[in-house]
């Protein structure tokens, strides 16, 4: 079953870390990435900008187009995985490792309904 | 990360809303940074023990503001009353409520006022980046002095003198009106792209004691476009800074002189930067109210859209050029615009442009760095050498004399004569 894990933090925190900081965490999680990834169950991986360079469509008729994200929250959206679990249980694991790299905020694991792998190169 | 590093990051981060807060309620900028301080102090003991609380600027506010009046009750050599007392260092079921105060009307006013009044008109530019950096970012003095190449007893002292002005202007704390908050926008601002350009402007030498202050007015201005998400102008500083900042691993080579920007390794600018950058110019752009900063990033986005030097779009840099010298007409934007002139029409139309400037930048540096290119450009070596002399003796940094030495040497090898150039 697909998963995708939703990464919520609160990006005024993540924005104070210095560049060395940023780079351990990464580093971190790359680590946590890997072990999935070797098993090919590793998915889209996203890192998302900062909520400041967000716009929302709303879609009202006529839709309106709002500066900055969809909801305004204490903690942000700023990434997501795609992963391939047997069952909750084994995402939560690895959010759960992912955590560790990365304490603080939250995930939200949600279960895939329709998946597109798409075409886009990097 | 360790928990100490943690905590560093979380008092970075919660320290302009809780300033700002504990200064509405203290109305004394010492009184506020003091309970901030003491909040930051008791914040290192408690939560490493008892975990991080859910909302950290909430807490240091509520920690912060109750140290404050403990402290006042005690000057004053009172009696605390014990029920009073109870209630307050009673800190999980009063954070709750805090918090739920703290969200929305009052947050974006505070920092905008904290910021504000660390850039009032009645404070020189030095000072006004100088109390920013001390008050909303928290570098140390010994950090801004380091930065700003004084020492830190002088550094000390330039911000007590800021403080001690600030504290006499008297800046409204009532809510600002919506013209107040406009005008307040805009003076914070400025006050940021200093500080960006504090750190942009340094040399080789100096460059790990600077770029520092360009991350920190990034930071800022990120602060300050999540407060008003929707103003076109604070997008379009957000975006130049980093699409300047973009390039910084570019700009100087190993031993510390300075890249133009036709020399520079473009692999070297930072991607994720230059798309973030492009991001904000684009949502900009949207609300068709053009405005300095904007053009500014329009044109720093044309540039870093080139792959190579020369796939730039100087045509359009041209034209945006000359949309900012309506805007805000200034002898060092005519000199910029000068310089795309010359890729479109030639050096001898850039150096008609120029002319007229001479006795308005008689003292630039980049005035005759410029017209010496120009020169060069068109075989008036003689005049070439005569300006970048003059360049070199007003360069601001060692590396800006460096680059100049540079255009002196190669004037000197291409006028000697042949039989000297086999030696």
């Amino acid at each position: 079953m697909l998963y995708a894990i939703l990464c919520y933090h609160d990006e005024d925190f993540t924005g104070s870390w210095t560049k060395e900081q940023d780079a351990a965490v990464m580093q971190k999680l790359a680590v946590v990435q890997d072990k999935l990834a070797k098993q090919g169950r590793l998915g889209p991986v996203a890192r998302l900008l900062p909520t400041t360079s967000a716009t929302t469509l709303r879609k009202e008729n006529p839709p309106v187009v709002l500066d900055g994200p969809y909801a305004e929250t204490k903690e942000q959206l700023l990434g997501f995985y795609v992963v391939d679990c047997q069952n909750l249980d084994e995402a939560l694991d690895f959010a759960r490792d992912l955590g560790a790299a990365n304490p603080g905020g939250a995930y939200e694991i949600r279960p895939v309904g329709m998946f597109m792998p798409g075409s886009v190169a990097k | 990360m360790t928990d100490t590093a943690w905590i560093d990051a979380a008092l970075t981060s919660a320290r302009p809303q809780a300033v700002g807060a504990l200064l509405r309620y203290f109305r004394n900028l010492d009184t506020a940074e003091e309970a901030f301080q003491n909040a930051s102090l008791r914040a290192l003991k408690s939560w490493p023990q008892n975990g991080p609380p859910r909302d950290p600027a909430a807490w240091l506010i509520m920690v912060g503001r109750n140290v404050a009046i403990d402290e006042v009750r005690r000057s004053r050599k009172q009696q605390p009353l014990p029920e009073d007392d109870q209630a307050i260092s009673d800190l999980d079921d009063a954070e709750d409520a805090l918090a739920e105060r703290l969200d929305g009307s009052h947050y974006r006013d505070d920092i905008l006022r904290l910021l504000f009044i660390c850039c009032h008109p009645d404070l020189p530019a030095t000072q006004q980046i100088a109390l920013a950096l001390r008050i909303v970012s928290g570098l140390t003095v010994k950090q801004i002095a380091r930065a700003f190449l004084v020492s830190e007893a002088a550094m000390e002292q330039r911000i007590t003198r800021a403080k001690a002005r600030v504290a006499d202007a008297d800046v409204p704390f009532e809510t600002p009106g919506a013209v107040e908050r406009t005008e307040r926008l805009s003076a914070v601002a400025s006050m940021i792209y200093l500080i960006f350009n504090e750190g942009y402007s340094a040399g080789g030498d100096t460059t790990e004691a600077r770029a520092p202050l360009c991350e920190e007015a990034i930071r800022l201005a990120r602060l300050l476009l999540r407060l008003f998400q929707s103003e076109p102008e604070i997008m379009g500083l957000t975006a130049l800074l980093l699409l300047q900042h973009a390039r910084a691993a570019a700009r100087f080579d190993k031993d510390g002189a300075l890249v133009l920007l036709d020399d520079q390794d473009r692999s070297r600018w930072n991607q994720k930067m230059i798309a973030e950058g492009l991001a904000l110019i684009d949502k900009a752009m949207r609300h068709r109210r053009s405005g300095p900063y904007q053009i500014q990033a329009a044109i720093a986005a044309l540039h870093a859209r080139a792959e190579k030097p020369e796939d730039t779009d100087w045509t359009q840099i041209d034209l945006l050029y000359g949309a900012l010298e309506l805007m805000q007409p200034s002898p060092v934007v005519t000199l910029n615009r000068a310089v795309a002139v010359s890729k479109v029409r030639g050096a001898e139309a850039a150096l008609a442009m120029i002319e007229p400037l001479g006795e308005r930048l008689s003292n630039y540096f980049h005035f005759f760095g410029v017209r010496g290119a120009f020169l060069m450009q068109l075989g008036r070596n003689d005049e070439a050498r005569v300006a970048f002399d003059r360049a070199i003796a007003l360069a601001n940094t060692s590396a800006e004399a460096a680059h100049i030495r540079m255009h002196l040497d190669r004037l000197m090898r291409d006028s000697q004569p042949r039989g000297a150039k086999a030696k």
